[in-house]
């Protein structure tokens, strides 16, 4: 009698594990719960707060000097200035035009021709760089600072990357430690 | 016979509180002539865990009190619970990683080590891409003109904070614990030094001070936790909190905000929006020694 009442309740227990289980997984964490990263209100309308963009001294605004000059669309390399620059991110297939607005020189602009401003550049790179730009809205990719439970700290791709020149430099490290040896 | 049995054990008793009352009597009457009374009181510190909130309040301001002697500044010492519903995790991005150090030194200050002889949390161990992950063969002592140095990958090594912590059941005085937000910390005043726990860590994550613990009063972090970075002393062990005086201010620890990489992540595992549990559930993630059921909070990841 005993034995049976324990098989019973084996079995009751079991039905109920099958039954309920795969029930109680869909009901609280449905897939888009688990993959959605972090949504916040800035977030939600694609506008994350950042610094502000890593411009080279004294040469911002660019239509400072571009507005009274001629714009040339020939693809060429440059010679009386931004000379300094080396591209080196696709730079067979690129150049400075398909990023940089030709009309309005302190904008960037898509692939399709949409308006990006400096801020908000990492619209621009995400165009190729889809997994990464997704990453860096959850907070993988790239530095943050601030707090683990409330206001973050994002930086811009640029802030890390030289966008002409996007592979991350080498650095010196920090001395290596002491061998044990040393301890006395 | 029960006549004997009551004379027996009357003088067995009598015997003990007599030891007992002498061994505390010798032992109070020593350290009032060569202390004060915070030096009692320190004797007399129970374990952190057993004390009151009154208690704890006590001692940390006889430790203010003494910290701000030593080392003629204000020190805050916190002894901040942890906060509700929460379960620290620790993700590392072993793509990424450059092997810049950054994170060992950044730690030194944040945690005050001391430096004499030289102690580090963080161990950063360069492997060999064509071997993968391979301790024997790791080297702890790499020094290079500039990092990453080729064919060469990076795996900074700290305390794992593990579910299962073989360091925390090897204690024999119970000195080293879980916290509820997962943090694995010790009582330095209960440490005896008896260095089983360092035995114990397969992962080399547990320090020893050999040496009386002097540290700079110039570079010295002034916001310290009882259970994370006050000062330490001579004999006690200590180990990587998460910096528990940071993120249980809801900050990030020292070493996630100063990797120039972004390599490191951090967040609470409870939470299935922060940051950790995105890693978890969609990157490739692997913990060290698995096999050795220690069951880390520190996972290693592939962001790429």
């Amino acid at each position: 009698m005993k034995k049976l009442r324990l098989a019973l309740g084996i079995l009751a227990a079991w039905s109920v594990a099958v039954l309920l289980g795969p029930g109680l997984l869909t009901s609280g964490l449905t897939p888009s719960s688990i993959h959605t990263p972090p949504q916040t209100a800035a977030d939600a309308q694609h506008e994350i707060a950042v610094p502000p963009p890593p411009f080279s001294e004294d040469i911002y605004p660019c239509s400072a000097c571009h507005a009274d000059m001629e714009v040339n669309l020939e693809r060429r390399e440059l010679e009386d200035f931004h000379d300094d620059i080396t591209l080196e991110h696709d730079e067979e297939n690129r150049w400075c035009m398909d990023c940089h607005d030709a009309e309005n020189r302190d904008i960037l602009h898509s692939a399709s021709g949409e308006p990006i401003a400096f801020e908000e550049s990492y619209k621009l790179c995400g165009q190729c760089h889809g997994p990464k730009l997704r990453d860096w809205r959850a907070g993988i990719h790239g530095r943050r600072t601030g707090e683990w439970n409330g206001r973050k700290d994002y930086l811009l791709c640029a802030h890390c990357h030289n966008p002409h020149a996007p592979r991350f430099k080498s650095m010196k490290p920090e001395p290596a430690p002491e061998k044990p040896g040393k301890i006395k | 016979m029960s006549i004997k049995k009551t004379i027996g054990s009357t003088m067995k008793l009598n015997r003990r509180t007599f030891l007992k009352a002498s061994a505390v009597a010798s032992s109070t009457a020593a350290l009032a002539a060569c202390g004060s009374k915070s030096a009692l009181d320190e004797f007399l510190q129970k374990n952190f865990r057993f004390m009151s909130k009154q208690e704890i309040g006590e001692v940390i301001q006889r430790l203010e009190t003494q910290y701000a002697q030593q080392y003629g500044k204000e020190i805050s010492v916190s002894a901040k619970e942890a906060l509700p519903e929460t379960f620290f995790g620790y993700a590392l991005d072993i793509s990424r990683c450059i092997g810049c150090r950054k994170c060992v030194y950044a730690c030194v200050e944040e945690n005050n080590q001391t430096q004499a002889p030289q102690m580090h949390w963080i161990q950063v161990l360069e492997m060999e891409k064509e071997k993968g992950i391979d301790f024997m063969d790791a080297n702890l002592y790499y020094q290079h003109e500039e990092v990453p140095h080729e064919g060469h990958f990076y795996l900074p090594v700290q305390c794992q904070q593990c579910k299962n912590p073989p360091c925390v059941k090897s204690c024999p005085v119970n000195a080293t614990w879980t916290t509820k937000d997962g943090i694995v910390v010790v009582d330095y005043n209960w440490c005896i030094g008896c260095r089983c726990c360092m035995a114990a860590c397969p992962y080399g994550a547990r320090h020893y001070n050999w040496g009386q613990v002097e540290l700079d009063p110039e570079t010295i972090n002034p916001d310290t936790h009882y259970l994370g970075n006050r000062p330490r002393y001579k004999g006690a062990v200590e180990k990587c909190t998460f910096c528990i005086q940071r993120v249980r201010e809801g900050r990030y620890p020292a070493c996630v905000e100063v990797c120039p990489v972004g390599a490191r992540k951090f967040g609470n595992l409870l939470d299935p929006d922060s940051e950790i549990r995105y890693i978890l559930e969609n990157k490739r993630v692997l913990i060290l020694k698995e096999e050795l059921n220690t069951q880390p909070k520190f996972y290693y990841f592939y962001g790429t």
